[in-house]
C-alpha cells in the first residue's frame, strides 16, 4: 500500500501528459451538456395543420382560431376537400389533417353532442405525429365539450410545466459519466499491457490491490469533476437544479463511477489488445444507455427486457439522479439506490482486483 | 558452488501445442554471468519469463536464491531486477521519473542506490527531464538497467538485452554486465549472437526449447571435438558452399563471413579436397586450418536433432 501514492502520481501525470485525454475529459461534460438538449429535443412545436371546414360556422371558425393561436400548431391552409389536405401531407407542406364535420356548429349550439371531428397525422415521425395528434386532440375536447359535461384536469407533479430538460439533464448526466468512467478505465490496463510496461509492473513487489486502486481512483475523481461541469452547465445554461442536496448528488455519482470504472478495469483485465476490449465496452454501454431507461421508459420495456434492467447500474442512477433533480428525494428515499451501487461498485471493484493477474497461467 | 543462484528441474512451458521450454534443468552459481544463447525460438524469453515470475511452469521448478518462483513469488520479486526484452518503461514519463517510479515501487529511492547504477545512469543524467520514449535505442536500454538495478537485486535477469542495438553499444553493454558480475551480482542475459558468448562465465547453448550443453565457452569451444577448416575460393560462394556439401568427405560446411567452415567425416583431406574443387571449376580454392567457436558447436549440436 506505500506504493500508493507513487502510482497515483503516475497516473496523474501520464494523463494530463496526454495530449488529449484532458480536453476530452473536459469537452465531452461540456458537449454533452451544452448541445444533446438542443438537439434532442422531445418537444414538438410548429406542427403544422391543413384545416378542412364543411361546417363553415362560428363554432368551426372559432376552434381554428384556436388551433392558429396555439404555440404549437401553424395553421398552413384550409383546402376544400380531405383529399386536396392528404395531398398537402404527402407534399410534407402538413402534419396533420384537421377535419370539421358539416353541423358541427348547429349540434353544438343545440347543446347536444356533435358529430366527431376527425384528426389524420403523418406518422413518419412518430413522436411528431403522436404528440401533435394528442395535443389537438386535447384543444379539440376542450373546445367541444358541451355545457356541463365532466371536464379532465391534468396536473403534471415534479415537473409542471413539462420542461424536457428536467428530464434530460440527468439522464445526459448518466451519459456522460458512463462514456469518461467506464470507456477510458477498459482503455487503460490494456493499453499497459500493449505498450509492455504492465511486464516491467509486474516484476515489482507491487500489490494486486495497491496497483489497481491506482487505476481506479483517478476516475473517481474525473467522473466526480465531470458531474460538476455537468450540474454547473445544466443550472446555469437551462436553470435546471437538483431540487435534492449536492452532496446527495456528489455522493451517488461517486457510487456510480466506482462502478463504470470497476467494471471498465474488468474489461481491460480480460482483453490483450485495445480493439478487443474497445469493442466489448461498447456492447455494454450501448446496453446500459438504452435499456437503463434514461431516454426510454423502463415501464413500456417487455417483461424480460424489464427484469434485466435491475442488473443496469444506469437504471440506479438514473433513476437516483431524476429523483434528486425532480422530486429533491433524500438519502432515505435513495437507499435502495445507494445500496444497490454501492454493491456493484464492491463487487467489480474485487473482481477488477481478481482479473488482474501478475503472473501468465 | 555453494547455494546456486538459480536452479531449475525439468522446467516445462507450454503454449497450446506448442512446448516453448522443454524439461529444462540447470544451475547457475552466485555470481555468475551466464549467457542462454540460441536463435529465435529457442525458449530463451520463456524461460527469462519463468525466472522472473511472470509466468508458471506447466511442469518442474525453478528456485531463485532457493525462493520458489510459484510458491515464493513476493521473495523472489524482492531480490530479482529484469530487463525484458522490449522497452517496457512508460515513454511519457522523464527518465528521472521512471527511475524514481521504479525505486518507489521497491520501497528505496535513488540516492540510496545511487553508487552501483552511477556508472550506467551517469550518462543520461543530462537527458534527465526527456520524456523516456524520446530517448535512442542504447540510452533507453541503459535507462531500462538503471531501473532494474535501482533496487540492488541479488539476481539480474537481462532477456535479449543486445538485441537492436550498434555494436559498440553492445560492447559497452557486456562490459558494464562484467562489472556488474565483479561487485557479486548475479547476472543471467540471453542472446541470439554467439559471438557475446566469450564475455560469459558459463554459457547455455539452446534450441527448440532445449539446453544442448552448459559450460564455460572454452569447452564448449574444446568440445568441438574434430579439425575445422575455412574453406574459400575465388568464384560464386555459394556455388562453391554447395560443391564442398556434395563432396563425400565432407562431414558439414556451414557459409561463415568470410569463409565456409567446413569438417571432415574421417581423416582431414584439404589436399584432396582442394583437388576436387579445382578439377571441378574453382579457382584459387583455400582451406586452413581454424579454431571452433561457439556457433560450430551449436551447428554441430543442433545438427544431431535434425
Amino acid at each position: 500500500m506505500n506504493a500508493l501514492p507513487y502510482l497515483l502520481e503516475k497516473e496523474f501525470k501520464q494523463f494530463l501528459r496526454n495530449a488529449l485525454l484532458p480536453r476530452i475529459a473536459l469537452m465531452v461534460p461540456l458537449m454533452v451538456m451544452l448541445v444533446a438538449p438542443l438537439v434532442a429535443t422531445m418537444d414538438v412545436r410548429d406542427v403544422r395543420v391543413a384545416l378542412v371546414d364543411h361546417d363553415r360556422t362560428v363554432a368551426s371558425r372559432r376552434l381554428a382560431d384556436r388551433v392558429a393561436a396555439s404555440p404549437y400548431f401553424t395553421l398552413v391552409a384550409r383546402p376544400a376537400a380531405y383529399a386536396a389536405a392528404l395531398r398537402l401531407v404527402e407534399d410534407d407542406r402538413a402534419d396533420v389533417v384537421l377535419t370539421i364535420p358539416a353541423d358541427y356548429g348547429r349540434q353544438l349550439g343545440a347543446g347536444r353532442e356533435p358529430p366527431r371531428v376527425h384528426i389524420a397525422a403523418n406518422a413518419v415521425n412518430a413522436i411528431k405525429a403522436q404528440l401533435g395528434a394528442g395535443y389537438l386532440s386535447q384543444l379539440v375536447a376542450a373546445h367541444t365539450a358541451t355545457p356541463g359535461a365532466d371536464r379532465l384536469a391534468v396536473q403534471y407533479r415534479y415537473n409542471p410545466t413539462l420542461d424536457y430538460h428536467a428530464y434530460m439533464v440527468p439522464a445526459l448526466m448518466t451519459l456522460l459519466l458512463v462514456v469518461l468512467c467506464g470507456v477510458l478505465p477498459a482503455l487503460n490496463i490494456v493499453s499497459e499491457k500493449e505498450i509492455g510496461t504492465i511486464e516491467q509492473i509486474n516484476v515489482t513487489p507491487v500489490g494486486r490491490l495497491t496497483f489497481t486502486l491506482a487505476k481506479l481512483i483517478p476516475f473517481w475523481v474525473i467522473g466526480l469533476v465531470a458531474v460538476a461541469v455537468g450540474v454547473v452547465v445544466g443550472g446555469a445554461v437551462y436553470g435546471v437544479w437538483p431540487a435534492g442536496s449536492l452532496w446527495l448528488v456528489g455522493l451517488v455519482s461517486l457510487l456510480f463511477t466506482g462502478v463504470m470504472s470497476g467494471f471498465g478495469l474488468v474489461v481491460s483485465g480480460y482483453s490483450s489488445t485495445l480493439r478487443q476490449a474497445l469493442f466489448v465496452i461498447y456492447f455494454f454501454v450501448m446496453i446500459f444507455i438504452l435499456m437503463g431507461g434514461l431516454f426510454t421508459p423502463i415501464a413500456s420495456m417487455p417483461r424480460w427486457a424489464q427484469a434485466v434492467t435491475y442488473a443496469l447500474p444506469t437504471r440506479y442512477y438514473g433513476e437516483a439522479m431524476r429523483a434528486l433533480y425532480l422530486k429533491g428525494a433524500t438519502a432515505i428515499d435513495l437507499l435502495p439506490h445507494l445500496g444497490a451501487l454501492a454493491l456493484m461498485a464492491l463487487g467489480l471493484g474485487a473482481w477488477a482486483v481478481g482479473s488482474y493477474k501478475k503472473t501468465e497461467r | 558452488m555453494n547455494a546456486p543462484a538459480i536452479a531449475t528441474e525439468n522446467l516445462t512451458r507450454r503454449f497450446g501445442r506448442l512446448t516453448a521450454l522443454d524439461g529444462v534443468t540447470f544451475r547457475v552459481g552466485r555470481g555468475e554471468l551466464f549467457g542462454v544463447i540460441g536463435p529465435d525460438g529457442a525458449g530463451k524469453t520463456t524461460l527469462m519469463r519463468l525466472l522472473a515470475t511472470l509466468s508458471r511452469p506447466d511442469a518442474g521448478r525453478a528456485s531463485v536464491l532457493e525462493f520458489d518462483t510459484v510458491r515464493q513469488q513476493a521473495e523472489v520479486r524482492r531480490r530479482v531486477g529484469y530487463m525484458p526484452g522490449r522497452f517496457a518503461l512508460y515513454p511519457d514519463l522523464t527518465v528521472a521519473e521512471n527511475l524514481a517510479f521504479f525505486a518507489a515501487l521497491y520501497r528505496t529511492d535513488v540516492a540510496a542506490n545511487y553508487d552501483l547504477i552511477a556508472p550506467i545512469y551517469g550518462p543520461l543524467e543530462r537527458f534527465a527531464s526527456r520524456p523516456a520514449g524520446k530517448l535512442s535505442g542504447g540510452m533507453k536500454q541503459k535507462l531500462a538497467l538503471s531501473c532494474a538495478l535501482i533496487h540492488r537485486p541479488d539476481v539480474l535477469l537481462l532477456d535479449e538485452p543486445t538485441t537492436g542495438v550498434d555494436p559498440v553499444s553492445r560492447r559497452e553493454f557486456w562490459t558494464i554486465l562484467a562489472r556488474l558480475r565483479s561487485q557479486g551480482m548475479t547476472v543471467v542475459a540471453s542472446t541470439p549472437y554467439m559471438d557475446e558468448a566469450s564475455r560469459c562465465d558459463r554459457i547455455a547453448l539452446c534450441d527448440a526449447g532445449r539446453f544442448l550443453r552448459v559450460d564455460s565457452p572454452d569447452a564448449v569451444r574444446r568440445s568441438y571435438g574434430r579439425p575445422l577448416f575455412g574453406l574459400s575460393a575465388a568464384a560464386d560462394r555459394h556455388a562453391l558452399l554447395l560443391a564442398a556439401r556434395r563432396d563425400a568427405a565432407v562431414r558439414s560446411c556451414y557459409a561463415f563471413g568470410n569463409e565456409h567452415h567446413l569438417a571432415f567425416r574421417d581423416r582431414p583431406d584439404p589436399d584432396g579436397l582442394r583437388d576436387r574443387l579445382e578439377a571441378g571449376g574453382f579457382r584459387d580454392v583455400c582451406l586452413r586450418p581454424i579454431e571452433p567457436g561457439v556457433e560450430d558447436c551449436f551447428m554441430q549440436l543442433t545438427e544431431r536433432h535434425d
